[in-house]
C-alpha cells in the first residue's frame, strides 16, 4: 500500500454486485480488501459508511454523451454534465463530436480531455469526428486524435450516419493502426431524412409525422457488420432501436464478426406512443420504437446480443426543445435516469443480475472504448452509494434557469 | 367543446350540431346586413405560420359576420430565425387577452401543443400532413346538402393520400357520419399503417379507381403536388392522370346522382380533368361558399357557449 | 267534447288543449281588428315552440280572413345576451317568407313572455333582416317578472307567478300528441 492522500473508506455490509453483504474497504480510491478482511485491515482514522441494504456497483462508463461544451455552453458545459454523470454513478463518459468546434482535431480532443479534468467529477474522454465537420466527405485526422495526449480510441459522427460505403470502409480499416472504433449513427439518409421523427408506421400515417422507417437503421447496421467482416475491423453500433438490427447483430455474433452495440435507456423503456400528444420531450433520434422493439432490445441486452446501456445524452435549451414536434431539436437526458431504468426493467423485472449490470454499464463500454481506467471519478462529488437512488439527484444538477430541458422528470417521463 | 383540434376529439352529435348550425349560418350570407351579433367583445388571433389565402380568409370572413375583431397574423419563419421558440411566440399572443387562435402551421401537431401552452381557445387551420378539421366539416356539410344523411352512403377519396391533412379529418368525420369510405392512391402515397389506423376503421383501399367509381355517391379528389415525382412518388404526370386522374372517360363510370369534391386548389389535368372540375355534378364552388358557414357554427360552438370565458 | 285533462307532468296545469286553442283565436281576431285585416301582415315565430304557434295563429287567421298568412320563424340564439352563462345552445332555423318583411307588420310570436330578453334579441334580429312597419308581440303567456322595458300587444292568458316557479309551456306538434297544455310548478314539483 502507498502512502494514504485521503483518509481510507470502509464500505460496510453492501451487497458487493448483488452476491451478498461484504466489507469493502477502499485506499487511495482503490478497492483494496473485501469481506472480513477489509474491516481487519482499516488503518486508525477510517472513515465508514454503512450501506446496508444498498448495492456496491463498479463506476458506469457512458460510451455516448453529449456534453455540448464547446459551443453550446448555454444547453450543458462539461462541468455540468459531469455532474449528471457523477450523480448517476458513472465515472467515466465519452463526450460526442458533434461541438461546435467539432472535435476532428488532436487540439479539440486535448481541450475537451482538459475541461474535464478541471471539472474533477469524472474522467471525459472525448471521441473523435470520424468526418471533418461530420460532413461525411473526407477522413478526420484520427490518427493524430489517437496519438493525443485525448488518446481518442472511438470515432463517431455521431447525429449523423457515415453513409457513404467506401468513407466507412476507410475508416474501419485506418483505425485497426490504433485498435480504434467507429462507433456508427446508423441511419440511411435517403431512408430517413432530417424530418424524419416517428417511427413509421401506423402512428406516423395517422399523426401526420414524417416516417423514419426502422429498415433506414437496418440496412446500415447490416452494411456496416458486412465491411466489418471484410475489413477485420471493430466496428461499434449506436443506439440500437430496432428487433431487424438485433437481428443482424445475432447473425454477425455467430459468425465471429467483431461488432458491439450499445442500447440507450430510453429505447429501452419507452415506446412510441409517447408521441401521441406530439410533445417533444419525446423526440430522439433514431425515435422511440413500438412495444416489439423495445422487448427486443431487453432481450438483446439480457442475453449479450447488445452489449453496453448507453445513454445518449443529449441536453438542450428549452427554447430549442419547444417548438413544434418536427421543428424541435432531438434528444433526451440519460445520465441520472440511466441506472434507474436498467435496475428497475432488468433487475427488478428479473431479466439481469446486478453483475449483468456492472457487465453493460461498465466492463463492456470500458473495453469497447479501451479505456485503461474506468474513471477514478466523484473526487469531488458526495459519494451516493445508493445505486438506485439517483432520483433524488434529479433537480441537483439541474442548470438553473433556461437551462438544459431536464426531458424526463421523475414520475412523467418514466412512470 | 374548448379546441378543435382533431375530428378526433368530436362525438357524432357534436359534428352534426355543428353542420346543422351551419345551415342557419349559410343563411346569413344571403342577407344584406351580413352580420350577427353574438362574438362582440371576442377577439380572434388567425396565426397562419404557413399561407393560405383561402382558408384565412374564409375564417376572417366568419369571424367578421359574428362581430369577432379578428386580427391576422403571420408566423412565417419569424420565430425561429428570432431565436424564440413556438412556446414563447405564442404565449405572447395569448397574453394579450385573445379568446382564440386559429392556428395553421406546417408542422402537424403544432395547434395541439399550442393548446396545451395557452389558456385561450384554439382552432386547428391545417397542420402539417395530420389534420384539416374545418375543411373536412364544410366537405361534410356540402355533401349532407347534396346527398341527405350521410349514413350508409360511398365516398372515395383518391389522390396524395400520404400528405394530405384532409384525408386524414374526412375519413374521421365520415365515418363518424357513417359513411363508407375507400381511399384510393397508388401504394406510394397510401399513408404509412393506414389499414390498421387507431380510432377509424370500416373503410376500404383500392389501387383500381376505375373498380371504385361505379360503386360511389361521391368522389373526393385530393391535390396531387407535381414536386412529389422528384421523390419518386409516381413517375410522371402523365401516368398519374391516367391511372388516377378523374378524366372525362372515368365521369362517364360514376352513377348518375353521384357528386365530385375538391378542396382546391386544383391542379387541372392532373388529378382532375377540367371537365370533371366543371361538371354540374362539381361541388367545389358549393364547398368554397360552405366554408365560411361552417367556419361560424365552429365559431359559434367554442365561443359562444358557457365555459368558454378566459 | 272536453278532452281528456292532461294530469302528466308536474305541477298544475292552467291552459288545457282547448284554452289554447281558443286563446289563438281570440288573438287572431285581434290583430285583424288593430291592423283593420290581413294586409301586411307578416308572422313570425320565435323556435321552438312560438314557431308552432305562429303557424297555428296564421291557420286561425286563414280562417277567419279566407286569407293566407305569410308565416315564418326567427331564431334569436345569436342576438342573446346570455349566452356565455349556458352550455351552447342548438340554433333552429330562421325562416323569412317570400315577400320579406320591409314595410310589413311584422308580429312576433313567442310562447312565454317573461324576463323580455328573448324579444329584445328577437328585435336586434329583426333590424337585420329588413325594415318592418311595425312590430307587434304576441304571447301565449304573460307570467310577469320583466327586465326590459317591453310589452306585449296581444296575450293569451296573463298569469301571476313567483319568480321561483317555472312555466311549461307543451305543444301536440312538438311534444307529442296528449302531452297538450300550460303547466305551473313550484320550485319543490321542478326535476332538478
Amino acid at each position: 500500500m502507498t502512502s494514504h492522500t485521503q483518509p481510507s473508506l470502509l464500505v460496510e455490509g453492501a451487497d458487493v454486485l448483488g452476491d451478498g453483504a461484504q466489507d469493502v474497504l477502499v485506499a487511495d480510491g482503490r478497492i483494496v480488501a473485501v469481506g472480513a478482511e477489509a474491516s481487519a485491515q482499516a488503518p486508525a482514522g477510517t472513515q465508514r459508511l454503512s450501506a446496508d441494504g444498498l448495492v456496491l456497483l463498479p463506476g458506469f462508463v457512458d460510451l455516448h454523451t453529449h456534453l455540448r461544451e464547446p459551443g453550446r455552453e448555454d444547453a450543458e458545459t462539461v462541468e455540468t454534465g459531469s455532474q449528471a454523470a457523477a450523480a448517476g454513478g458513472f465515472t467515466a463518459v465519452l463526450a460526442m463530436a458533434n461541438t461546435d468546434p467539432v472535435t476532428d482535431t488532436a487540439e479539440v480532443a486535448e481541450r475537451v480531455l482538459d475541461l474535464g479534468r478541471r471539472a474533477g467529477y469524472v474522467d471525459v474522454h472525448p471521441v473523435g469526428a470520424v468526418t471533418k465537420g461530420l460532413a461525411g466527405e473526407e477522413l478526420a485526422e484520427l490518427g493524430l486524435m489517437a496519438r493525443s495526449r485525448a488518446r481518442v480510441r472511438v470515432f463517431s459522427d455521431d447525429g449523423r450516419c457515415v453513409h457513404d460505403a467506401r468513407l466507412m470502409r476507410r475508416a474501419l480499416e485506418y483505425v485497426r493502426a490504433f485498435d480504434g472504433v467507429v462507433s456508427q449513427h446508423s441511419q440511411d439518409p435517403r431512408l430517413a431524412d432530417g424530418r424524419a421523427c416517428c417511427h413509421e408506421g401506423e402512428l406516423s400515417g395517422r399523426l401526420g409525422l414524417p416516417g423514419w422507417p426502422a429498415v433506414a437503421e437496418e440496412t446500415i447496421v447490416a452494411r456496416d457488420v458486412m465491411l466489418a467482416r471484410h475489413t477485420g475491423s471493430r466496428v461499434h453500433v449506436a443506439h440500437v432501436s430496432t428487433a431487424g438490427s438485433v437481428e443482424v447483430l445475432r447473425w454477425a455474433r455467430a459468425q465471429g464478426i467483431d461488432v458491439t452495440a450499445e442500447v440507450t435507456p430510453h429505447h429501452l423503456m419507452l415506446t412510441q406512443e409517447r408521441l401521441v400528444g406530439y410533445d417533444p420531450t419525446f423526440k430522439v433520434n433514431p425515435p422511440l420504437r413500438p412495444t416489439e422493439d423495445a422487448e427486443a432490445l431487453r432481450e438483446a441486452l439480457a442475453d449479450g446480443t447488445i452489449d453496453a446501456v448507453a445513454t445518449d445524452h443529449a441536453p438542450h435549451v428549452r427554447q430549442d426543445k419547444e417548438h413544434a414536434f418536427v421543428d424541435a431539436a432531438f434528444g433526451m437526458l440519460g445520465l441520472e435516469t440511466a441506472l434507474g431504468v436498467v435496475s428497475t426493467l432488468m433487475v427488478r423485472e428479473g431479466r439481469m443480475s446486478w453483475s449483468d449490470v456492472a457487465r453493460v454499464m461498465s466492463q463492456a463500454p470500458a473495453r469497447i472504448a479501451r479505456l485503461t481506467t474506468r474513471g477514478t471519478g466523484c473526487s469531488r462529488a458526495t459519494p451516493r452509494p445508493s445505486p438506485w437512488s439517483t432520483r433524488t439527484a434529479w433537480s441537483r444538477w439541474t442548470r438553473p434557469g433556461p437551462g438544459p430541458c431536464r426531458a424526463t422528470t421523475p414520475g412523467t417521463g418514466f412512470s | 367543446m374548448k379546441h378543435l383540434l382533431s375530428i378526433a376529439d368530436l362525438t357524432r352529435e357534436e359534428i352534426v350540431s355543428i353542420l346543422d348550425t351551419a345551415v342557419s349560418m349559410h343563411e346569413v350570407q344571403d342577407r344584406d346586413v351580413k352580420k350577427l351579433p353574438t362574438l362582440r367583445g371576442r377577439t380572434i388571433i388567425n396565426f397562419f405560420f404557413e399561407d393560405s389565402t383561402r382558408t384565412r380568409a374564409s375564417f376572417e370572413i366568419a369571424g367578421k359576420w359574428m362581430s369577432a375583431d379578428t386580427i391576422n397574423l403571420t408566423g412565417k419563419g419569424t420565430s425561429i430565425s428570432k431565436g424564440e421558440s413556438l412556446r414563447d411566440t405564442v404565449l405572447t399572443i395569448d397574453a394579450m387577452g385573445v379568446d382564440m387562435m386559429i392556428v395553421r402551421h406546417p408542422a402537424s401537431g403544432a395547434p395541439a401543443q399550442i393548446a396545451d401552452w395557452v389558456d385561450c381557445s384554439i382552432v386547428n387551420a391545417g397542420d402539417g400532413t395530420h389534420e384539416h378539421p374545418s375543411q373536412a366539416l364544410l366537405d361534410a356539410y356540402t355533401l349532407r346538402r347534396a346527398l341527405g344523411d350521410l349514413d350508409g352512403r360511398h365516398v372515395a377519396i383518391v389522390g396524395d393520400l400520404t400528405h394530405s391533412r384532409v384525408l386524414r379529418s374526412n375519413l374521421l368525420s365520415l365515418r363518424a357520419l357513417g359513411a363508407a369510405v375507400t381511399l384510393v392512391a397508388p401504394p406510394t402515397l397510401m399513408p404509412a399503417g393506414v389499414a390498421s389506423w387507431a380510432g377509424v376503421d370500416g373503410f376500404e383501399t383500392s389501387y383500381d379507381l376505375d373498380e371504385v367509381l361505379p360503386r360511389v355517391d361521391a368522389v373526393m379528389m385530393l391535390r396531387v403536388q407535381r414536386e412529389r415525382m422528384s421523390g419518386g412518388y409516381f413517375p410522371t404526370a402523365r401516368e398519374y392522370a391516367v391511372t388516377y386522374g378523374l378524366t372525362p372517360r372515368r365521369l362517364a363510370l360514376l352513377p348518375d346522382h353521384a357528386v365530385i369534391t375538391h378542396p382546391g386548389p386544383m391542379n387541372r389535368g392532373l388529378e382532375i380533368s377540367a371537365e370533371a372540375a366543371d361538371a354540374a355534378r362539381s361541388l367545389v364552388l358549393d364547398q368554397v361558399s360552405a366554408g365560411v358557414a361552417v367556419r361560424m357554427s365552429i365559431l359559434y360552438h367554442l365561443l359562444a357557449g358557457e365555459g368558454s370565458t378566459q | 267534447m272536453t278532452p281528456a285533462q292532461n294530469t302528466a307532468g308536474p305541477g298544475r296545469e292552467v291552459l288545457n288543449s282547448d284554452d289554447i286553442d281558443r286563446a289563438l283565436r281570440r288573438i287572431a281576431h285581434e290583430i285583424l281588428e288593430a291592423n283593420k285585416g290581413p294586409e301586411h301582415l307578416v308572422l313570425l315565430g320565435i323556435p321552438t315552440r312560438g314557431a308552432h304557434l305562429a303557424r297555428r295563429l296564421a291557420d286561425a287567421l286563414e280562417r277567419v280572413e279566407g286569407t293566407e298568412v305569410p308565416v315564418g320563424s326567427l331564431d334569436v340564439t345569436m342576438y342573446r345576451d346570455d349566452l356565455r352563462s349556458q352550455p351552447t345552445r342548438a340554433v333552429e332555423p330562421t325562416v323569412v317568407p317570400p315577400g320579406g318583411v320591409d314595410d310589413k307588420v311584422v308580429v312576433l310570436v313567442d310562447d312565454v313572455l317573461y324576463s323580455g330578453r328573448t324579444v329584445r334579441a328577437a328585435l336586434d334580429a329583426l333590424s337585420d333582416l329588413g325594415r318592418p312597419r311595425a312590430v307587434r308581440l304576441a304571447v301565449l303567456v304573460d307570467r310577469g317578472h320583466r327586465e326590459l322595458p317591453v310589452r306585449a300587444d296581444y296575450v293569451g292568458k296573463n298569469l301571476p307567478t313567483s319568480t321561483a316557479e317555472r312555466v311549461m309551456v307543451r305543444l301536440a306538434e312538438h311534444d307529442g300528441e296528449g302531452t297538450e297544455g300550460v303547466r305551473i310548478a313550484g320550485p319543490a314539483e321542478v326535476a332538478p
